[in-house]
């Protein structure tokens, strides 16, 4: 053991005459075993690595190869331009996907709408205007806010808001798109205000005391000069906030009433993760292998959306 | 308004309208979400608490007994976290380990952040569909809280490598280089001195994980099932104790939650659980933080 460091001093070569020098051969073997110990280890690490790529192999295969049949079957055009979802309809089901890819764009849109300036004035609120105490307090509470699991949303959604909308518009039943982009607004609050705060703490100082020297208030300093210089991560926080809104299938299951109607704020809808989560269940044969398509979809989109956020994510780090 | 305008020039009318309805503005959207806060947690608590006794944690459902209990949900929960973090230990700390100690090819390291990526961007539901596929179908593990753990592997993955890699990238570059120099080799070198000192980073991924588990539902759904009843883990022979430990289904605290709520409308239970739930998640935030604040002070 006791030669290893010398050895390592001296250069390989070195090493290799010391070894064989040296009286003591069960350093030779033991060294070998050590040797060997790390190339396995070495092997392991590398597989550990490769695990995420497998993951990701495996999902994208599954999605593609599960998803093609009812596409093939039903036409991609009736698929996706389809405005009848009715798989289980005894003797002629119809396959359209349409009402819920516009539901769930609208969803997102309204959540997006209401939920990013909102989350956006709070991190401004959190990051500038704020005394630091306060705001440390109340970013524990929004964090706390992001550990509640999706069900307790939508258990507080259909207990407080679906009862409140029925009686405000005076309908039959309050599931409706609204209370689900409510809902979808308040569980993205979190992330985007975590993100935009991020992005506004790093703005360089000079530029704002530079900003409040040339006579702005301060509140024109953070809109004018500190908002414009965190753009791409405050791109990001939306970006980050469709994704999540986009996925969302739980809370708004049990808030959006499940019919597979075309969008409208106060009609009961089914977005594309309610139709896959509420279905699965009992669904048979081509009615299965159409939801198997609608999660092929709803891939698509979280693709397009992530490839987004990491160019805004990347954007946001060269820029710094 | 405020002192500093009194020694500069006075605003136009303009700039004032502005700057007022601004603050306004702000102070409306942090009032807003303080009340909603405030709602939320107080609502929950409101509802939930009355519903809560030892005896509603404790036992099992019993319909001659009229016995509502969750004790079945607690037990998949915990045997859920149990298995996932077995198995994505290993997993997500060697793959941070690749990726900060080992990995020298640059495309390699890119393409695995891009997995990562892609797969902390994925909604739930993908995996709960993925997992079921899988899982419980093509290995044939059938519905089962085992194969909730393997789907719940495949979520938690990029908060694990992200967390250790974070810690690890913390440990100082004068330790590696002392170690090796002393003639330790590599996988020696991060046994003895590298994971030893980024064991907080590893602890608080561990945290963040066992948050997700704990409020992950649509996945479990899945894979795991919807059973309220105590599931079997025991058995009279090894074989079948072995079937039924690992084969072993049911409904965790958000699925039951769900059924209360959706299914069967039985909400003072729904609430209940919620509060359980809540109480869960703030402790995972002290946690979380706590492990934090050590993490940061190394």
């Amino acid at each position: 053991m006791q030669a290893t460091p010398r050895a390592k001093a001296e250069g390989k070569d070195a090493a290799n005459v010391f070894v064989q020098e040296d009286p003591a051969a069960g350093i030779d073997s033991k060294r070998g075993v050590k040797d060997a110990m790390e190339n396995v280890m070495k092997g392991v690490f590398v597989a550990c690595g490769l695990v995420a790529i497998a993951f990701v192999l495996v999902i994208s295969v599954y999605l593609v190869i599960s998803g093609i049949p009812a596409i093939r079957e039903v036409g991609l055009w009736n698929f996706l331009a389809g405005t009848n979802w009715e798989p289980a309809h005894k003797t002629d089901p119809s396959f359209g996907i349409l009402p819920m890819i516009l539901t769930s764009v609208y969803g997102t849109a309204g959540a997006i709408i209401i939920g990013v300036p909102v989350g956006f004035l709070m991190a401004v609120f959190l990051s500038k205007v704020a005394n630091k105490k306060a705001a440390a307090v109340i970013r524990e509470v929004v964090d706390l806010l992001a550990g509640i699991p999706s069900v307790v949303y939508g258990l507080v959604g259909m207990m407080v808001l679906v009862p409140a909308i029925r009686e405000a518009f005076n309908l039959p039943a309050g599931d409706s798109l609204f209370a689900a982009i409510i809902v979808l607004a308040i569980m993205i609050l979190p992330s985007i205000i975590s993100v935009s705060e991020t992005a506004l703490n790093a703005v360089p100082r000079e530029y704002e005391e530079a900003s409040l020297a040339l006579g702005a208030t301060e509140l024109e300093t953070y809109f004018r000069v500190s908002a414009p210089a965190a753009k791409s991560g405050i791109a990001a926080a939306v970006v980050l906030g469709v994704g999540r809104a986009i996925g969302e299938a739980m809370a708004i299951l049990m808030v959006a009433g499940n019919v597979a109607n075309m969008p409208g704020l106060l009609s009961s809808v089914k977005f594309l993760t309610t139709a896959i989560a509420g279905e699965m269940g009992y669904a048979g044969d081509l009615h299965r292998q159409a939801l198997f398509s609608i999660v092929l979809v709803l891939f698509l989109f979280i693709m397009l959306i992530n490839a987004a956020l990491n160019m805004f994510l990347k954007r946001d780090k060269e820029g710094n | 308004m405020n002192s500093h305008e009194s020694i500069t020039a006075p605003l136009s009318a303009r700039r004032r309208g502005w700057n007022g309805a601004m603050r306004v503005l702000v102070y409306a959207a942090a009032a807003l979400i303080c009340a909603l806060l405030a709602f939320l947690i107080g609502y929950i608590l409101y509802r939930g608490v009355p519903n809560l006794s030892w005896q509603f944690l404790s036992s099992e459902e019993s319909v001659i007994n009229d016995i509502q209990g969750i004790f079945p949900a607690i037990v998949n929960t915990v045997y859920v976290i149990f298995w996932t973090l077995v198995i994505i230990l290993p997993l997500g700390v060697g793959s941070a380990i690749y990726l900060t100690e080992y990995a020298t090819n640059r495309k390699l390291v890119s393409v695995i952040e891009f997995a990562t990526e892609t797969l902390s961007g994925m909604p739930s539901i993908i995996f709960a569909l993925v997992g079921m596929m899988v899982f419980c179908q093509t290995l044939g593990l059938g519905t089962s809280l085992m194969a909730g753990a393997f789907a719940l592997v495949m979520m938690t993955l990029p908060t694990i490598i992200r967390t250790t890699q974070e810690s690890l990238k913390t440990v100082p570059q004068s330790y590696r280089e002392g170690s090796l120099a002393l003639g330790s080799g590599k996988w020696h070198m991060i046994r003895t001195v590298v994971l030893p000192s980024s064991i907080d980073g590893i602890v608080t991924g561990c945290i963040l994980a066992i948050g997700r588990i704990v409020g992950e539902s649509a996945v479990l759904m899945f894979t795991a099932g919807m059973g309220m009843r105590m599931a079997n883990f025991g058995g009279d022979s090894i074989g079948e104790f072995f079937s039924n430990f690992f084969g072993a289904a049911g409904s965790t605290l958000t699925v039951s939650l769900y059924v209360y709520a959706k299914e069967r409308a039985d909400f003072d239970e729904a609430f209940a659980v919620a509060v359980v739930l809540l109480a869960i998640a703030f402790l995972i935030n002290l946690a979380a933080k706590f492990a934090g604040k050590k993490l940061k002070k190394n």
